[in-house]
């Protein structure tokens, strides 16, 4: 079986080594990266390792409601070591108050335990009320990406820009999501919240103890095995019902996911010109609807762009970026079985955002998937739908297993983390940005990378 | 008229889907797997596909042909190792290759009495892991010096043994009673019915090209779920042709016969299982309802004695399944006739157009007559998928629900022959 995440044991023998207590002193006399053996998600763990200190720069209007949330546990001890540093940012409009929250900043990260956060909440330079404020708010933006490259021992920094529309619990999905342990790999990005509207935001009332996905349809493309098993099952944990998609040939594997999870398994192939309207008469017939679809279905046909024949380009874009197009017209229809509040996912890739030698084919369609995200957002939302996507960088599947060996370790170190992510780590991801309380998310590329250099 | 309106209150058991794995060729792909392996993995990509972890289903009824010693209770210990509930019930049935279709009439039969509202049909087969036997003079000894209880009773036993014993028993695809194999048997009823060379390596190639195009078009993707590395049947040549087949040696009937290897059924491994359940079982789980089984008959011939063909009940079955039901033979949009051997699909047609067959034989007074040939395995049938004895009545029954939830109307006929001078038959209806 592939590597699922949570079941795998990870091969990166450099971590370990640097974990060990001969390699440990010794990466550490040579100024070796580091890596830290990251905090991840278990069901009923607390939301941080450690209290969360909340401070505000400027008149933030997020602190209190912040505060709000029952799982945030409070410092209380001055000097305590911190889960996670949240600074409310949203009334930064100087540069004297940028400075303010430098030293905010500087104190917290001082107190940081291992996989601590660093959370800030700013509003978007662009809603600024002069030119001052933008430019103090886009600061934020370099100042935040360096804290995650200076951070230690897997903990990370990222930035949310909250619009002056969102709702304060608008923000409640990216907040928890980001000072949680889901986030393991998300480091140096920025985020987006905007008004969640009919798209669905705020705390679960009712359900508070129920999992977030608890009763909805979830189809995920792709996910016989590697990153998109690890999404199957992410969902599963989190109440789903999911739909195994892969190819026929992958069945077996395919077969053997759905029954791990307890899901459905549909075998597919999404590429063929009735594909939309299979998946939408099986979710419709079946399942009564689906709430949210993940495109994680992804072929690779590497070649030099001389050497690009029409088989491979062809190939590639149809798997990567066509099929995506053609079900998300036939998921957003008239009549369409993607029901108000739904999710769209996508999963893109750095590749698709730095380019990548031999990749022409595939990182075109990984690109193209951020615009047809960023196009399809606006147009989605009058139906209470979301579309984002992430961009998972070095992630360890199958495939980098297969890598070469100084590619690989290359590919491993090269970001703020200095190790590879997990399958799990991007599903985590897609499942917050599917969450119902994350409609206020739409139009994003969220990369799960560690911050990697690549298309930084 | 009072059995009828009895049947008719009664409910249809609703034929809800299917899986299997592709078939094998002997010594193929599947050498290394055993019975339970096929069959349990069947049960658990019917799980996958339905989404039954965990449930608890009225019964599971499975089968195996040729079976080791070790396999007793095979289809519990597959329910055992797959994802379903250990508390299914499942038991074995086995008649020969009529065993795959007969689990399918015994579970929809419970089903429509309503002593259960769903089940499982199953059947699997291998002859890659077929059971070698101890030889029997062995065995004999063996049993002797297990009941030995004084020294001297099991030096006597010991020294019964010899080196000849070494020798295994083989199974051997024989019939007890004629020693003659079935290709022999069916050679003699291919000649009796004077069917054509030619006309047989045509239906062969159809069957071929018709599964391949069903492949082609996604057909099979609800139906087939890979294994070992194998998504389609190994034996499926979708450039088959008749200038192929035409070169190929008899195999079957001497040098003058008409059977060779590529009109017949190759030997092969593999698995199928069919979930069946009440509609309102398949209602409440928003499961698809593709056919509901109507009706089956059984039939034996006396081929060792009785001048009739092995393979030649399903012609006596399907009259009595007819008159019962009230059909001619022309009523159906689809034929499932089980290709053991092209000659006897042919005879067996042949048969039902024969005055002197149908009055003599059948006791009717007209010939049942000709069927529309278009309507004949239209996605292929056993020359190109494979025959893994057992699992080709599961085959069938899955294949047909599909074509006849496809075409959203209609009516099927399964007609199976079985080693024994035995054949199974049924109908399926479009729900």
């Amino acid at each position: 079986m592939s590597g699922t995440g949570n079941a795998r044991t990870s091969s990166d023998w450099y971590r370990m080594l640097a974990g060990g207590r001969i390699g440990g002193p010794l990466t550490r006399q040579l100024g070796l990266p580091r890596p830290a053996q990251l905090r991840r998600y278990r069901p009923g763990q607390p939301l941080t390792d450690g209290p969360v200190l909340v401070a505000t720069a400027g008149s933030g209007k997020l602190a209190d409601h912040v505060l709000t949330l029952p799982e945030v546990d409070q410092v209380v001890e001055p000097d305590a070591r911190l889960g996670a540093l949240v600074l409310d940012a949203t009334g930064l409009n100087t540069l004297h108050e940028l400075s303010v929250a430098r030293e905010l900043l500087g104190s917290g990260v001082r107190r940081l335990r291992p996989c601590g956060r660093v959370l800030v909440l700013a509003g978007t330079p662009e809603q600024a009320g002069d030119i001052t404020a933008a430019a103090t708010r886009q600061a934020l933006d370099g100042l935040i990406r360096s804290v995650a490259k200076e951070l230690r021992d897997g903990a990370t920094a990222n930035l949310v820009q909250v619009s002056t529309e969102a709702a304060p619990a608008d923000t409640d999905s990216t907040v928890r999501f980001l000072l949680s342990a889901r986030s393991a790999y998300v480091d140096g990005q920025v985020v987006r919240v905007g008004a969640a509207g009919s798209a669905g935001g705020g705390s679960p009332d009712a359900d508070a103890g129920s999992p977030p996905h608890t009763g909805r349809v979830v189809v995920v493309t792709g996910s016989a095995r590697g990153i998109g098993a690890a999404i199957a099952e992410v969902f599963a944990r989190d109440g789903a019902t999911v739909v195994c998609l892969d190819v026929p040939t992958q069945g077996e594997a395919l077969a053997a996911t759905a029954n791990r999870i307890g899901g459905l398994a549909l075998q597919l192939d999404i590429t063929t010109p009735d594909a939309a309207d299979r998946l939408s008469e099986y979710v419709t017939g079946r399942l009564g609807g689906v709430d949210v679809i993940v495109h994680n279905a992804g072929i690779t046909r590497d070649k030099l762009l001389v050497n690009m024949d029409d088989t491979r380009w062809n190939s590639v874009l149809a798997v990567n970026l066509r099929a995506q197009l053609d079900l998300n017209a036939a998921l957003l229809a008239p009549e369409t079985p993607l029901r108000t509040g739904g999710r769209i996912v996508s999963v893109s890739s750095t590749s698709g955002i730095a380019g990548n030698r031999g990749q022409t084919n595939y990182a075109a369609s990984k690109a193209g998937i951020i615009g047809m995200v960023r196009a399809l957002a606006p147009r989605a939302a009058g139906q209470g739908i979301t579309v984002n996507a992430v961009a998972p960088g070095f992630i360890e599947t199958e495939m980098t297993t297969a890598m070469p060996f100084g590619t690989r370790e290359a590919g491993r170190r090269i970001n703020s983390l200095h190790q590879g992510g997990e399958p799990v780590d991007v599903a985590e991801t897609v499942a917050w940005l599917a969450e119902p309380g994350s409609g206020g998310v739409t139009g994003q590329v969220v990369r799960v990378c560690g911050q990697s250099l690549l298309g930084a | 008229m009072a059995d009828r309106s009895r049947r008719a209150e009664s409910r249809r058991a609703a034929v809800i889907g299917g899986n299997r794995i592709p078939f094998g060729r002997a010594g193929g792909h599947y050498a290394k797997a055993s019975n339970q392996d096929m069959l349990t993995v069947a049960l658990d990509g019917l799980v996958a596909r339905f989404g039954l972890r965990d449930e608890r289903l009225g019964e599971v009824a499975g089968g195996a042909v040729l079976k080791h010693s070790r396999d007793r209770d095979l289809t519990r210990e597959s329910v055992l190792g797959s994802r379903l509930s250990p508390a299914t019930p499942a038991y074995d049935v086995q008649q020969a290759c009529g065993t795959g279709l007969e689990t399918a009439v015994l579970v929809a039969n419970k089903i429509a009495l309503g002593q259960i509202e769903s089940g499982i049909a199953a059947g699997v087969d291998s002859v890659s892991d077929a059971p070698v036997s101890l030889n029997d003079e062995l065995r004999r000894v063996l049993m002797e010096l297990n009941h030995a209880r004084s020294l001297g009773d099991r030096l006597a036993a010991l020294a019964k043994l010899r080196p000849g014993q070494i020798v295994p028993d083989l199974p051997r695809n024989a019939e007890p009673r004629t020693g003659l194999s079935m290709g022999e048997h069916a050679a003699i009823t291919a000649a009796e019915w004077e069917i054509g060379r030619a006309e047989q390596d045509e239906l062969a190639v159809a069957s071929h090209r018709n599964l391949a195009a069903a492949y082609d078009r996604g057909f099979f993707d609800d139906l087939v779920t890979p294994y070992l590395g194998l998504s389609r049947d190994a034996t499926l040549r979708p450039d088959a042709s008749v200038e192929a087949m035409a070169k190929l040696k008899p195999v079957f009937g001497g040098t003058e016969g008409t059977m060779t290897a590529g009109n017949s059924t190759p030997l092969s491994d593999g698995a199928s299982a069919v979930l069946l359940g009440s509609d309102e079982w398949a209602r409440e789980r928003g499961l698809p309802v593709l056919a509901h089984l109507v009706d089956a008959e059984t039939a034996a011939v006396d081929y060792v004695h009785g001048g009739e063909g092995l393979l030649m009940a399903p012609a006596y079955a399907v009259p009595r399944l007819l008159a019962r039901q009230g059909l001619t033979l022309r009523d159906f949009d689809f034929y499932e006739i089980h290709e053991a051997f092209a000659s006897t699909v042919l005879a067996t047609l042949a048969a039902w157009e024969d005055k002197g067959f149908c009055t003599e034989r059948l006791g009717l007074d007209a010939p049942l007559g000709p069927i529309d040939r278009t309507r004949l395995n239209v996605v292929g049938s056993s020359l190109a998928a494979g025959h893994p004895f057992a699992a080709t009545g599961g085959r069938i029954v899955a294949t047909l629900a599909k074509q006849l939830a496809e075409k959203g109307s209609g009516r099927g006929l399964i007609s199976i022959c079985a080693a024994g001078g035995q054949g199974v038959v049924a109908i399926l209806e479009a729900a």
